[in-house]
C-alpha cells in the first residue's frame, strides 16, 4: 500500500495504491489521520483517489468509515473518487456506497467538494 | 451429517402477508406470457426457472436448527419458532410412545432463541429426555420463566419430560452421543456461543448472534481457528457491513462481507448465511444472496466458497 499526495485546486488528493487488506489496513490508517485534521470548514477539503487501489477488505472499510465520522465531526468535506471495477462492487455489496460520498474520477470529486 | 433449517429468521418471527404472496403471483404472472398454460409440463419447468423469492419463501421461524448424525439420539441448534415444527415432524416420525433424547445447544437466552420451547411437542411426552447444552449459567431460569404467569399457563413443573442442563465451558470439547463439540464465545448482549460439531470426518459450525469487531486480530484470529476447515458454516449475516459497523454497531450481529472474508481464511467449504433481518422480504434476500456470491467470486483465493442463503425447509447433507 502506497500513498503520495496532491491538489487539485484548494482540495487535497490523497493518491492511494494497492490492496487495503488486513495486513495494510492499520498503515492506511496511520497514512490518512494527518490529512484528516486540516478537514475542517476552513481547511482543504480531501480527496481518496483510489484508482490505484486493486481491493478492499471489510477492514479497510471500516478506516473509510472512521475517516469519513472524523471529518464529519470537524465539519469538513471528504470523498473518494476512481473506485476500480471490483472496489465498486465491493462498495455496492457493502453499501459503503451509501454511506460514504463517491465519485467517479478525481475531477468530479473536487468540483463537488471544492469551494 | 445432514442439516435442516426449521428456523432462520433473525430477532423476531415474520410472515409473508397477503400482498407479499400476491407480488409473487403477478411476477410470475408477467413472466409467463409466453408460457402455453395449457400444458402442465410447460407450466412446471416455467415454476422449476421461477426465482426462489418467487416460487418460494425463505421463511419467517426464529432461529433453530437440527444437525441429523444418524445416530438414535437428535441435535437441535436454538429453540426458536421453528422448533414447533421440528417437534411436529418428529411426533409423526417417531410417536408418542417411543422415547427420545433430544441435545439442544443454546446460542444464548435472548427471547427469538428459546420462544419455540413451549410449543414443542416433545416436552409433554413422558419418557422423553432433553438434554440442554449451554454456556449461560442462568439457561435453566431463563427457560423456566418463560413458562411462568402470566407469560404462559403451562409451567415448566408440567412438562412431563426429563429435563437435564449441562453448562459447558468456551473452548473445552465435549462429546455427545459419538460428536464432538466444541463452544467459542461470540460478542453480543449478554454473551452468545458458537458451536462447532464434528462428527466421523465432517464438521459444521453454529455462529449466529455474533458481532465480529473487525480492528480485533485476536478476535478474528480466533474464529478463523473456530471455523477451521469446516464442511459448513452457518453465519449471522443480518445487515450489510455499513450497517454493522455504523448505525448498527454494537447491536451484536454481522455481516455477509464479514462471513464470506472469514469463511475464505478459514478455508470452509459452504457459507450459509442466516438469521435474516426480519424487514428483508423473499426479493431482498435473494439480492443479497446474489450479491456475496459475486463477492466471493471476486475476492476468491485459490479457494472456491460456496455460498447459500438459509431457509426454513433448508436440508444439506455435508
Amino acid at each position: 500500500m502506497e500513498v503520495s499526495t496532491g491538489n487539485v485546486g484548494a482540495t487535497r488528493v490523497l493518491r492511494v495504491r494497492g490492496r487495503l487488506d488486513h495486513s495494510q489496513a492499520k498503515d492506511f490508517e496511520a497514512a490518512l489521520a494527518p490529512h484528516l485534521l486540516p478537514c475542517t470548514p476552513t481547511g482543504s477539503p480531501l480527496v481518496l483517489d483510489f484508482s490505484g487501489v486493486v481491493y478492499v477488505s471489510s477492514v479497510g472499510l471500516r478506516v473509510l468509515l472512521l475517516a469519513a465520522k472524523q471529518v464529519k465531526t470537524q465539519q469538513g468535506r471528504i470523498a473518494i473518487a476512481a473506485l476500480t471495477p471490483i472496489v465498486t462492487e465491493v462498495f455496492q455489496v457493502s453499501h459503503f456506497n451509501m454511506v460514504l460520498s463517491v465519485f467517479p474520477d478525481v475531477a468530479a470529486a473536487a468540483a463537488e467538494l471544492g469551494p | 451429517m445432514k442439516l435442516i433449517c426449521w428456523g432462520t429468521r433473525g430477532s423476531i418471527p415474520v410472515s409473508l402477508t397477503a400482498p407479499d404472496v400476491r407480488a409473487k403471483i403477478v411476477r410470475a404472472l408477467q413472466g409467463a406470457v409466453a408460457v402455453d398454460l395449457a400444458d402442465p409440463t410447460a407450466i412446471d419447468a416455467y415454476v422449476a426457472g421461477l426465482g426462489f423469492d418467487v416460487a418460494g419463501t425463505f421463511g419467517g421461524h426464529s432461529s433453530c436448527l437440527q444437525i441429523e448424525t444418524g445416530s438414535a439420539e437428535h441435535i437441535v441448534l436454538d429453540l426458536g419458532t421453528g422448533v414447533r415444527a421440528l417437534g411436529q415432524q418428529m411426533l409423526t416420525r417417531f410417536g408418542p410412545q417411543a422415547p427420545q433424547t433430544y441435545h439442544v445447544f443454546l446460542s444464548h437466552l435472548h427471547w427469538d432463541h428459546i420462544m419455540g420451547l413451549p410449543f414443542f411437542t416433545p416436552v409433554y411426552i413422558p419418557g422423553n429426555r432433553i438434554v440442554v447444552h449451554t454456556c449461560h449459567p442462568h439457561a435453566e431460569f431463563a427457560l423456566r420463566r418463560q413458562q411462568d404467569e402470566p407469560s404462559f399457563p403451562v409451567r415448566f413443573e408440567q412438562f412431563s419430560a426429563q429435563f437435564e442442563f449441562h453448562v459447558a465451558t468456551p473452548g473445552a470439547p465435549f462429546e455427545v452421543d459419538g460428536t464432538r463439540v466444541v463452544a467459542h464465545a461470540q460478542r453480543h448482549s449478554g454473551d452468545s456461543y458458537g458451536w462447532r460439531f464434528e462428527r466421523a470426518g465432517k464438521c459444521l459450525v453454529y455462529s449466529t448472534d455474533s458481532e465480529h469487531r473487525l480492528e480485533d486480530e485476536d478476535e478474528r484470529a480466533g474464529f478463523i481457528a473456530f471455523f477451521d476447515q469446516a464442511d459448513v458454516v452457518v453465519f449471522d449475516a443480518m445487515y450489510s457491513l455499513a450497517d454493522a459497523i455504523s448505525v448498527k454497531a454494537d447491536w451484536g450481529h454481522s455481516s455477509n462481507i464479514v462471513g464470506v472474508e472469514l469463511c475464505q481464511a478459514a478455508r470452509v467449504k459452504r457459507l450459509v448465511m442466516f438469521h435474516h433481518e426480519p424487514a428483508y422480504s423473499d426479493s431482498q434476500i435473494a439480492q443479497i444472496l446474489d450479491e456475496t456470491r459475486r463477492f466471493e467470486q471476486i475476492t476468491r483465493d485459490g479457494h472456491e466458497l460456496e455460498v447459500l442463503s438459509a431457509y426454513d425447509g433448508l436440508e444439506l447433507s455435508l
